[in-house]
Order: structure tokens, then sequence, then C-alpha cells
């Protein structure tokens, strides 16, 4: 294990990198809201930003509710069904 | 006439030959039974063949139309990719039963009556099972069986289905049969069970997981889209399924986030996909039915391509727990590969399969009005990309370094996982390709600009949550553990209700049984006391005491006589 090459990932300075870069695409992305004419068949959903927004929350709010309500009520120990 | 040989039998007759078979003839001659197959389906014009009369009904056992070809190339696409995908494996049962569990669900496809459909459900539930059994654990065994009745009990739905919907239309033709009439009812369920509709899903989360590392990859192609395909061609515009539709894509991928096992993460985002496919038949329009099927048909490879991918893990590092694993993209580079390729498909990224068929079960249900469907299913499409477009590769493959350092997995699954992944990179790149088998004349146009935007910006910004939860140290866990689904109520539920009727039943049996017994008992020790060895009435007595008591008799009779 000692001997073994540190792959490019491995630095967490690149991890914050990707980070970055993510945001940048994402902000690039919706820069496309204010120049472009979008087709819709929902009214609402050509409101700029929708979509961006939408996954944001949508992903936050499955998160913690997986977290702070499911897993609350449902986890049991892994040995469970098998006592 | 040759027409008139069903294409299944070409599988479960060639899948019973296989134990005759050895080493490089097996291999050779399991990847030929699938591609005849194929060949068979490509040259039989459309039509009805091999129709028998029985009970006054006449039968179909090949019905070529346009729906059910769709299916019955991607299940042998699908059979083929499985073949080469296991071909290691050294376990015959497991190439046999795979072999016809395929060709049951390909005879399912093409049945053209409700009978001939019965029979080969059994029978894809029966041999599908050994695929389950062939892990040879307990845990396995167990799992099995109750994969293999809750199959069963669909079949049993779906016989008595087809019988009273014999009774009230006097046919038993497999076409559109809506809800009008009890049988229709019947039927739904029986449909609904395989396609894990709401509570009647967890049959799949419990089992699947459970097979063996080929078996998982050949147990999430057919059975479940058998029961679309039966849903599509005995049930499209049944409104009912729209909401039903919504909610399977909606709650499973709050199970697949916390889920640990990530089979089991992948059988969660199964239903959801399911749930697109649902709600586009329960629309009904021919948008919507295209939809529904061509997303069946990309579902099955970037959901077996998924599948292979953590199979390989499984075999090589002998886990798939997302807390156990962490790292692998270095050991296993290439199924890391393949595995981002399978996520950008199920995701719906351009240029991969779900953006060309997803979109357009999201297009027909904003078209006909249904905002708050189409507003669950965003969310959804989301979802998925959360567990199984980021979670699955990233708790696998990369993450913190778990320190396994295994093998890369074997050439054929390998091969297999590059072929599945071309597949999805094909359909997305060239959709019309897809669209030109689909049952209505396709008036889609997948990438438009805006689709495009908005698709990527849905998906990047999920990917940003994502990032920004784990770097705050939000994100949960992945924790050793089990959470609880509907299955609960009949592992535990149930159970816990019958075991004190049982015991109470037991209990009284006991107190009878002790009853009887003491009573017996007491017979025993009076006849004993008396017809014992030394019973009063067991002595050999005086011929003295006999006449004396012969004369008591008789003046007893004299005294009587008088009186």
């Amino acid at each position: 294990m000692k001997d073994e090459k540190t792959y490019w990932l491995d630095r967490s300075e690149n991890i914050t990198k990707l980070y970055r870069g993510l945001w940048g695409i994402g902000i690039f992305l919706l820069l496309f809201d204010f120049v472009m004419h979008k087709h819709e068949d929902l009214d609402f959903a050509a409101w700029s930003g929708f979509y961006a927004g939408f996954g944001f929350l949508a992903c936050v709010a499955l998160v913690l509710a997986a977290k702070e309500i499911l897993r609350r009520l449902f986890k049991r120990p892994e040995d469970y069904y098998d006592r | 006439m040759i027409a008139d040989f069903p294409a299944a039998l070409i599988l479960i007759l060639g899948g019973l030959l296989v134990p005759l078979t050895r080493g490089r003839v097996r291999a050779a001659y399991l990847l030929a039974l699938p591609v005849a197959a194929f060949a068979w389906l490509f040259v039989l014009p459309h039509g009805e063949y091999g129709q028998v009369q029985f009970l006054g009904q006449t039968l179909v056992l090949m019905r070529v139309d346009r729906l059910s070809l769709l299916f019955g190339y991607v299940f042998l696409i699908a059979a083929l990719i499985n073949v080469i995908y296991a071909l290691h494996v050294e376990d015959t049962v497991q190439h046999v039963a795979g072999m016809v569990y395929a060709g049951s669900t390909l005879g399912a496809v093409f049945a053209g009556d409700l009978l001939t459909l019965f029979v080969y459900w059994e029978l894809t539930g029966i041999s599908s099972v050994l695929l389950i059994w062939a892990r040879r654990t307990e845990r396995a065994q167990r799992a099995g069986m109750r994969y293999v009745l809750v199959q069963l009990l669909s079949g049993m739905f779906l016989l008595a289905g087809a019988l009273v919907h014999w009774r009230a239309t006097g046919s038993l033709r497999f076409d559109y049969i809506g809800l009008s009439g009890a049988g229709g009812a019947l039927i739904l369920v029986a449909f609904g069970i395989k396609s894990a509709f709401p509570l009647l899903h967890n049959w799949l989360q419990d089992a699947y997981p459970e097979a063996t590392v080929t078996g998982t990859v050949m147990l999430s192609a057919f059975t479940t889209k058998l029961g679309i395909y039966a849903l599509a061609r005995a049930f499209p515009g049944t409104e009912m399924l729209i909401w039903i539709g919504v909610t399977m894509t909606a709650f499973p991928i709050f199970y697949a986030v916390i889920e640990n096992d990530l089979r089991r993460v992948l059988a969660y985002s199964m239903n959801n996909q399911l749930g697109f496919m649902v709600v586009g038949i329960g629309i009904g329009t021919e948008l919507a039915v295209n939809g529904a099927v061509a997303h069946a048909f990309a579902d099955i490879l970037f959901k077996a391509l998924l599948f292979m991918s953590m199979g390989a893990v499984l075999l090589r590092a002998g886990t798939v727990k997302g807390s156990e694993l962490g790292g692998l993209y270095k050991s296993m580079p290439w199924t890391a590969g393949f595995c981002i390729v399978g996520a950008a498909s199920i995701s719906a990224f351009p240029l991969f399969s779900a953006f060309v068929t997803k979109s357009m079960i999201m297009s027909a249900a904003a078209q006909e009005g249904h905002v708050i469907s189409w507003l669950v299913l965003l969310f959804a499409s989301a979802g998925v990309f959360h567990h199984a477009g980021i979670k699955i590769p990233y708790f696998a493959f990369f993450a913190h370094d778990s320190g396994i350092r295994c093998k890369e997995a074997p050439l054929n699954m390998l091969v297999a996982m590059a072929i599945a992944a071309a597949l999805c990179v094909g359909i997305g790149v060239m959709p019309f390709a897809l669209y030109s088998i689909l049952p209505y004349a396709p008036g889609y146009e997948a990438y438009s600009p805006s689709h495009v935007v908005d698709q990527l910006q849905l998906l990047i910004f999920s990917a940003l949550a994502f990032s920004v939860l784990m770097r705050t140290g939000i994100y949960p866990p992945e924790l050793k553990s089990v959470n609880l689904d509907s299955d609960w109520l009949y592992r535990r539920l149930a159970p816990s209700l019958v075991a004190p009727a049982a015991r109470g039943l037991s209990n009284m049996l006991q107190a009878f049984g002790a009853t009887v017994a003491h009573s017996w008992g007491r017979l025993a020790t009076l006849l004993y006391r008396h017809h014992g060895p030394e019973g009063v009435l067991a002595r050999s007595w005086p011929t003295g005491s006999m006449a004396l008591w012969a004369m008591v008799l008789l003046l007893g009779y004299l005294l009587l006589y008088y009186l």
C-alpha cells in the first residue's frame, strides 16, 4: 500500500477544483435562461432558473426527508429480520 | 406450418438441453440460442401463428405485431447480454433456469390469449426463483420462497381474472381489457404485482439483491418489464395508472437515499423507472404509450448495465454495501467507466438513452395538463440522478478509499457491459432507430435546444446539491442497516399477529390432549383395577360360587315371576 501511486483524485485540492468547476458549469447553464427563448408545454417551466432551482431544492428536500424522517422511522439493525 | 413454431420454445427447449453440453461447446450453444430466436423474429411477418382450438376458444401462441416485437427484440438482446455476462459461471442450474426464464418471458409477450399468457406467466416465476436459490445461502433460500409465493399469487389473480373475463365477454383474447368488469380488476392486480405497484412492490427489493451475481442481472431485465408490456397491451389510458405510476416514481427514491446495499438501491430505482412507464400507459396517448415502451426498452439495457457493474463489484470485492466500499476505480477502472455510462443513461443526460425516452412521457404529461403529476415526475427525475446516477458510482468507486484492492472484472463481464453501454449511448445518439420500431408513428423531437438546456440545468444543479450536502457533512452516511418497507407487513406484522393465535391454538390442543390423556389414564386404571391380573373380576372363580350365583339368579327370577 505504501508504495502505491497517488491518483489525481486522492488530492483534496483537486476535489475542490472539481467542485468549483461544477458550480462554473451550473452558472454557465443558468445564463442560457436569460438569452434563450424556451418552448415549454407548461408556462411556469419557462421561468428563468426554474429547472436549476427545482433540481437543487428537490435534491436537498429528498436527502433531508430521507435522513430526518425515513431513517428515524424505519431504520433497523442489519440483522433485524434474522433475529 | 413452420411459422407456427413459437419463438419462446427455441429458448425453453434449447435451455433444457444445456446440461448435455460442456466447455466451449456450451458457450457457443448458449450464445446461439438467443441469436437464433432473434433471427426467427426478424424474418417472421406480422400476424397470428400457432393457433390451437381449446375449450371452444382459439389460443394464439404467437401474435406478432409492433408492440410484441419491440419487447421480443429487447428481451432477446438482454438474454444475449446475460449469456455473455454469465459465461464464466460453472453452475448448470443457472444457465438452464436463465434460458427457460428468458424463453417464458418471450412466450408471454407473444401470447395472444390469456390462457397462454397465464402458462408462461407462471413459468417465469418458477424458473426465475432458481436464480435466487442458486446463491445457496439460507437467506437466499428464504427470500426466494417469499419471491416465488408472490409470483404465483400474481398468476392466481391472472387466472381468476381471465376466467371472470371469459364468462363476462365470452373471449379469452389478450387485447385491451380495461377496468369495466371484475375480471379486468383482477387482471390489473396480477399485472400490478409483476410491475411492482406500490405496496405490491416489495418482493423486488426483497429478492433481487439476494440472487446470484449474474442472476440479479437476469431478473432485472424480464419480470417487471413483462408486467409493463402486459399493462401497455391491456390497460392503456386507464387513468388510475397515472396516480399509481406517480407514486411509484416518488417514494422509492427516499428509500434509495438511505439504503446501504447498492444492489438494493438499484432495485428501488427500478421501481422509480417503472413508475414513469406506468404513468405513460395511464396517460394513454400515442406519445405517452410510445414513451412508456421506449423507456422500457432503454431501461432494460441501462438497468442491466448498472446491475452488471454492481455484480462485478460483488464478485471481486465480495460486498456491495456502500458502507464498506469506496475507491474501487483504482482496481476496476473499466467497470467504473461502464457504471458511469449506465448512471448517465438512467439519469437522462443528453446523448444517453433515457434522455430520448423518458422525455416523451414527461411531454405527454405536460401536454395533457397533468401538472401535479408532471411536477412529481420532475422531482423523481432529479431524484433518480441523485440516488442512481451519483450515489451508485460515487460510493462504490469513489468516496473515501476503502483500501479494497481487487482484480478488474472478468473479460466476459466487461464485454457484456461494453455491449450494454454501447447500446445505451447508441439509443441516445441515434434515437430514430428506436423510434422507428415503436407502436405508433413517432412525432417527437428529443433534441430541442430548450429540452437539452432544461435537462442539463436540472441535473447539474442536482449534482451541486449533492456536492454541497457532502461537503457540509449533511449527507447521511452509509450505515449498516435495514430499512422497513412493506415486506415488514408479512415478515413481521403478520407473523406477530399469527404467532399468539397459533400459540393459543397449540395451548388449547395441548390442554385438550392432557385432559384426554388424563381421563384415559383414569379409565385404564379403573379397568386395570377390576380386570387386571389382581382385579376382582379377572379372578378364576371356583365352580361352587358359579353354582351359587346361578341359584341366586334363578331365585330372583322366581321371585319376579310371582310378583
